[in-house]
């Protein structure tokens, strides 16, 4: 059959050095008003030898013209959601919206500083309290904090909650006991980390045939009774929903622990179902995941992590609380006493002294709660159920197309990902590695790979709702026409990409010898 | 729902393509009891105009970000060039995913090479990351780093560092079995004198030390370093205005081992405390201990050169418990506004507003010290921030400044330390004209009643 | 196919032993470094430190994976190879030669015996794979 997909071709792509390479000394990209002050020698204000003397050495000296076309031709070299899909599994990578961008950079934001008294600052309270309102709806788990600056951040401050909250119950001594934190194999490399934080050591949970969760070695390893926590992904990272999840959290809560749950996949949940309803104790989101804030090559991203209102008292400090409240606080900062018939006021509330402590200075990343909110406005309550169920099908769709060609482990219907094996490829000499590489020849991002280890040359695929039928059908066409070349010709598929402006790096060389900075040419040593 | 590109009619047939029968199909794996049967209780959508003017109305509510501003204390006013915004707002730099692909992925992938050399060259030390999450939680790291260095539990941090940043430190090491101890700053000098490293000995990892430091005086850092070293501990430095690397002796010059920054100086805006970036550089011996990710350069067969993420085996997704740290995404677009606010000042503009900064600041400095009843507490040398004692409580006086003359001039201490009533904290930046400094001694003038 | 020479030790983990005297020159077998893909950095103990059979003396990495590396013996480290701090490829090009990584004073003369032999680690990698 013949394909319609076209390869991409190679075009015009300009080269770029370094900026330190362009720097030419006595360039000048800037202009500051003059000094408008009595100027005094910089010496009688600072001793000498607090100076720098180095004059900045280094420091490149290029026009304003220089730096455009310095950083324009760069983005050339990029893909981007703007470009096309990207259907990395894990990562939903859904469209980011101009508009947030544009509710970001309104002055009244932007420009405002975070130790603004909370009296000054009402606008800016309200977005976190409303952002915070909003989270505490979709999750079903009413106690949130905005403070972590990226999920595996919210999940660092989710399992001290958990320590905190045995500590408390425990006391010192039973505390001790209860070192082990759950995570399955497929977990994401940040959930044992995030753990280790915390002073847990970790023990891995077996997966069934199925993909699921083992709950005869979760009953195994809970009856040992040195279990403070499970952390799992629901859906799991192989896009499967855990059916029995009620069950987890029973048998996880009766041995004493308490269940964590890694919002990544929460795409395929909005509107749907809430973790709070299925027992899970504690949860991070990823607010540049679900809810559309942009990746920005990595990062900022923004982590909330959501919990019960048993574990509230443990939550980060300052909340953002609205007066009048129910409870009455002594410590808010900057707040005059509210009677009842004053209107809504924001206030920061300190007086929480069982909380884990303070995870980053200041809010958080305020930027990225307000892209956020914009998020959930411009979607509302249909819009967002909307978009899961788009997630979905897309994802649905994909497994549907590509079962033919590639082999999938798990029967079971996928939710927003799906996960696929190289194993009918690899009888031919063709790995993951090469099918991904050659995907970028047919102007896609290749997929995930290599993820979750539990799946041999595992492929994650997870298109998002952003995707149309077109590039959904251009996708399936693409990677079943690898499948061919796999068959029919593998050099071609061993030696992607063909068309980008630099083929495959030699990642080795560069890990034994890293060369991690620009220095400048050693001057030519004179004859010695 | 205009983000979702495929009509409902389009959903219907591929529904249809698939086998399956209905929208409420694809959730069968959801048991029924947890699946919602209401819609969740958020408002309806809105349009982009309703939104808009939505967020504007509550912007303006937000009545300190019009005033003229004196506020430092760990996020600074600095002018940023136009371009800065115009090029992190390409579509190939802010919708991009993070460089994993390196054949696709090479502007981002250079950026963070420049943004890296950038920070070496700043703080002098050799290698750099490709950014942590801020300046509070790249100290809270390198507090960690340092003691995975060493093998030593004890860490001694300076009680001049940013309160907030103390705070952080504390929260991450609670359970890393890491001794934080608070060595005193000199009330007289306001910074820290190596003679108060009391706790200073063999099982110390790691002296920290912020300077400028949270009252803005400039530490010893030489000294300090010393006195860390001969016990074998390392000296980390925490520097929250990154614009006093313009002017200031680096701290590696000074003998540090680790720096850690916030970067927000450099052409990222206030924006309410976020999102901001971390710098983290450190000594070339230390390159398979720093946190957070690394680019490094790379070449292809043909000989070509690129950038590529590189040592991933310190991370976490090959590492997991064991990992340097369990960092994954950081700030990246935020570094990259950094790098090109630092290509675009260059060399010369960099040292220009460290330059204006301390000018202004002392100017403002020489002139409030003039009102009676107002002194300069500490007598360490500054940059660009220094503390005001007022002749009453600062707070009010403070309040009344900003709703009489629309100037924020400075930062009550007594909101972070209820021992310092008649303290503030005044930043000036190249930002500052004359006129407003000007403005705020006159303003502060009418709280000097003549005797 | 991996290569197994006969004169040597072999441990479920991977690493092999050659026995010199009252010393043991232990190193990674070809299987080994032949799943690890290029390796990029040896982390190695010092000579002096001491460890007992099973116990993980170092760490072997490549671009996308670490491994430990475990002593299939007990001993005293009299000397590591320190040529592999430049040339970490030693270890893929020569895993039984220049790629060994360090020499133990071994404290249980009889403790080789209870190790594979070459037939045996061969049989090990095949059901391994399986």
């Amino acid at each position: 059959m013949k394909s319609d997909i076209t390869k991409v071709t190679t075009h015009i792509n300009p080269n770029e050095a370094l900026i330190f390479e362009r720097s030419q000394p006595g360039r000048i990209g800037y202009r500051l008003p003059p000094l408008d002050v009595d100027e005094q020698s910089i010496n009688k204000l600072i001793p000498k030898e607090f100076l720098r003397d180095d004059d900045l050495e280094g420091v490149p000296e290029v026009s304003e013209v220089d730096v455009i076309r310095h950083f324009v031709r760069m983005s050339t070299w990029n893909y981007s959601i703007d470009q096309g899909m990207y259907p990395l599994g894990s990562c939903t990578m859904k469209y980011n919206s101009r508009l947030n961008e544009k509710v970001a950079r309104i002055a009244g934001f932007a420009g405002l500083h975070p130790l603004t008294l909370a009296e000054d600052a009402q606008g800016a309270l309200e977005v976190i309290y409303q952002l915070q309102e909003d989270l505490a709806e979709i999750t079903g788990l009413p106690g949130i904090s905005l403070q972590p600056a990226a999920g595996a951040h919210g999940e660092m401050t989710g399992v001290m909650i958990i320590r905190a909250f045995i500590d408390a119950r425990d006391g010192e001594g039973g505390s001790a006991k209860r070192r082990t934190m759950l995570i399955p194999d497929s977990a994401h490399g940040t959930n044992p980390a995030s753990a280790h934080l915390s002073g847990f050591s970790v023990k891995t949970i077996r997966s069934t045939a199925e993909g699921l969760t083992d709950l005869d070695h979760l009953r195994e390893l809970c009856s040992v009774g040195d279990v403070a926590g499970l952390m799992l992904t629901n859906p799991n990272t192989l896009g499967l929903f855990e059916r029995n999840i009620k069950e987890i959290c029973r048998i996880v809560h009766e041995a004493g622990g308490l269940v964590y749950m890694d919002g990544a996949n929460m795409n395929a949940l909005v509107g749907v179902a809430r973790p709070g309803d299925m027992g899970v104790d504690v949860i991070h989101l990823n607010l540049h995941k679900t809810f559309s804030t942009p990746h920005g090559g990595g990062g900022p991203g923004c982590g909330p992590c959501c919990c019960t209102k048993e574990l509230e008292p443990f939550l980060p400090v300052p909340r953002i609380i609205k007066t009048p409240t129910r409870r009455g606080s002594d410590r808010t900062e900057g707040a005059p006493d509210v009677s009842t018939s004053q209107p809504t006021r924001y206030n920061l509330d300190f007086n929480y002294p069982q909380s884990i402590g303070r995870v980053k200075a200041f809010f958080g990343n305020y930027g990225m709660m307000l892209r956020a909110l914009a998020y959930i406005q411009t979607h509302g309550y249909d819009g967002l159920r909307e978009a899961t169920e788009a997630a979905v099908l897309n994802a649905r769709y994909i497994a549907h197309g590509l079962t033919s060609d590639y082999e999938k482990p798990f029967d079971a219907p996928p939710m927003h990902e799906v996960v696929f094996t190289d194993k009918r490829q690899t009888r031919k000499g063709v790995h993951t590695l090469d099918i991904a590489k050659r995907l970028i020849d047919y102007g896609f991002h290749p997929m995930t790979i290599y993820f979750p280890l539990i799946v041999q040359g595992a492929m994650l695929i997870e298109p998002t709702e952003s995707v149309g039928r077109q590039e959904l059908d251009q996708f399936i066409e693409a990677m079943r026409s690898i499948a061919r070349e796999a068959v029919e010709d593998p050099e071609l598929v061993l030696n992607a990409p063909h068309s980008t402006r630099i083929g495959r790096l030699d990642e080795a060389a560069a890990a034994r010898k890293p060369v991690l900075r620009w220095k400048p040419k050693q001057a030519a040593s004179t004859a010695q | 729902m205009r983000y979702i590109p495929n009509s409902p009619d389009e959903r219907a047939d591929m529904l249809e393509q698939i086998g399956v029968a209905s929208t409420e199909q694809l959730f069968e794996s959801i048991p029924e009891n947890l699946r919602l049967r209401e819609h969740l209780k958020v408002p309806a959508a809105m349009s982009e105009l309703e939104l808009l003017k939505r967020f504007e109305d509550i912007g303006t509510r937000n009545q300190a970000a019009q005033r003229i501003s004196f506020l430092g204390g760990g996020a600074y006013s600095h002018y940023t060039p136009t371009i800065v915004d115009h090029l992190i707002s390409r579509s190939e730099f802010f919708t991009a995913y993070t460089p994993y692909q390196p054949e696709i992925s090479q502007g981002t992938l250079q950026a963070i090479f420049e943004f890296q050399t950038l920070v070496c060259q700043l703080t002098g030390m050799d290698i750099a990351n490709a950014s942590m999450y801020d300046g509070s939680t790249a100290m809270a790291e390198a507090v960690l780093m340092a003691e995975r260095v060493t093998r030593r539990s004890k860490v001694i941090v300076s009680s001049a560092i940013h309160p907030q940043y103390l705070e952080v430190a504390h929260t991450y090491v609670q359970h890393a079995g890491i001794d934080l101890r608070h060595a005193l700053y000199c009330t007289e000098l306001g910074t820290t004198l190596p003679e108060s490293l009391s706790a200073l000995d063999e099982n110390t990892a790691a002296v920290v030390v912020q300077s400028p430091n949270f009252f803005g005086c400039i530490e010893d850092v030489s000294a300090l370093a010393e006195k860390a070293h001969n016990a074998g501990a390392l000296l980390v430095v925490v520097v929250t205005e990154a614009m006093s690397l313009g002017l200031l002796r680096s701290p590696g010059a000074c003998g540090a081992d680790i720096v850690v920054a916030e970067g927000q100086s450099f052409g990222v805006p206030l924006s309410y405390g976020g999102p901001y970036v971390g710098l983290f550089a450190t000594r070339d011996k230390y390159a398979r201990q720093i946190p957070g990710r690394l680019v490094g350069e790379a070449y292809d067969k043909h000989g070509r050169r690129g950038f590529v993420l590189t040592l991933a085996t310190r991370e976490q997704h090959i590492r997991r418990e064991k990992a340097t740290s369990n960092i994954c995404t950081n700030e990246g677009l935020i570094a990259l506004a950094a790098t090109i606010y630092l290509e675009t000042m260059g060399r010369r503009g960099v040292q220009e507003v460290a330059h204006q900064c301390a000018q202004k600041a002392h100017y403002a400095a020489r002139e409030i010290e003039k009102l009676a009843g107002f002194s300069l507490p500490f007598s360490a040398p500054f940059f660009n921030e220094f503390v005001v004692r007022a002749p009453a409580s600062a707070s009010p006086m403070l309040d009344q400044l900003a709703k009489e003359k629309g100037i924020d001039g400075g930062i009550a201490l007594s909101r972070f330390d209820s021992e310092r009533p008649n303290d503030f904290l005044v930043c000036v930046t190249e930002t500052n004209t004359r006129e407003e400094i000007d403005a705020l001694v006159d303003g502060l003038a009418s709280f000097t009643a003549p005797v | 196919m991996a290569n197994v020479p006969d004169n040597l030790h072999y441990s479920k983990d991977h690493e092999w032993v050659r026995v010199e005297g009252d010393t043991a020159v232990i190193g990674i077998t070809d299987h080994a470094q032949e799943q690890l893909g290029d390796v990029v950095y040896v982390e190695l103990p010092k000579a002096g430190e001491e460890f007992g059979a099973h116990d993980s003396f170092g760490s072997v990495e490549s671009v996308k994976a670490v491994s430990e590396i475990f002593t299939p013996i007990s001993g005293k480290v009299a000397e590591v190879n320190q040529s592999l701090a430049d040339e970490p490829e030693k270890v893929n090009k020569d895993p039984y030669g220049e790629g060994w990584m360090i020499k133990m004073k071994m404290s249980k003369s009889g403790e080789v015996d209870s190790l594979l032999t070459a037939a045996e680690y061969e049989d090990f990698t095949k059901a391994e794979s399986e």
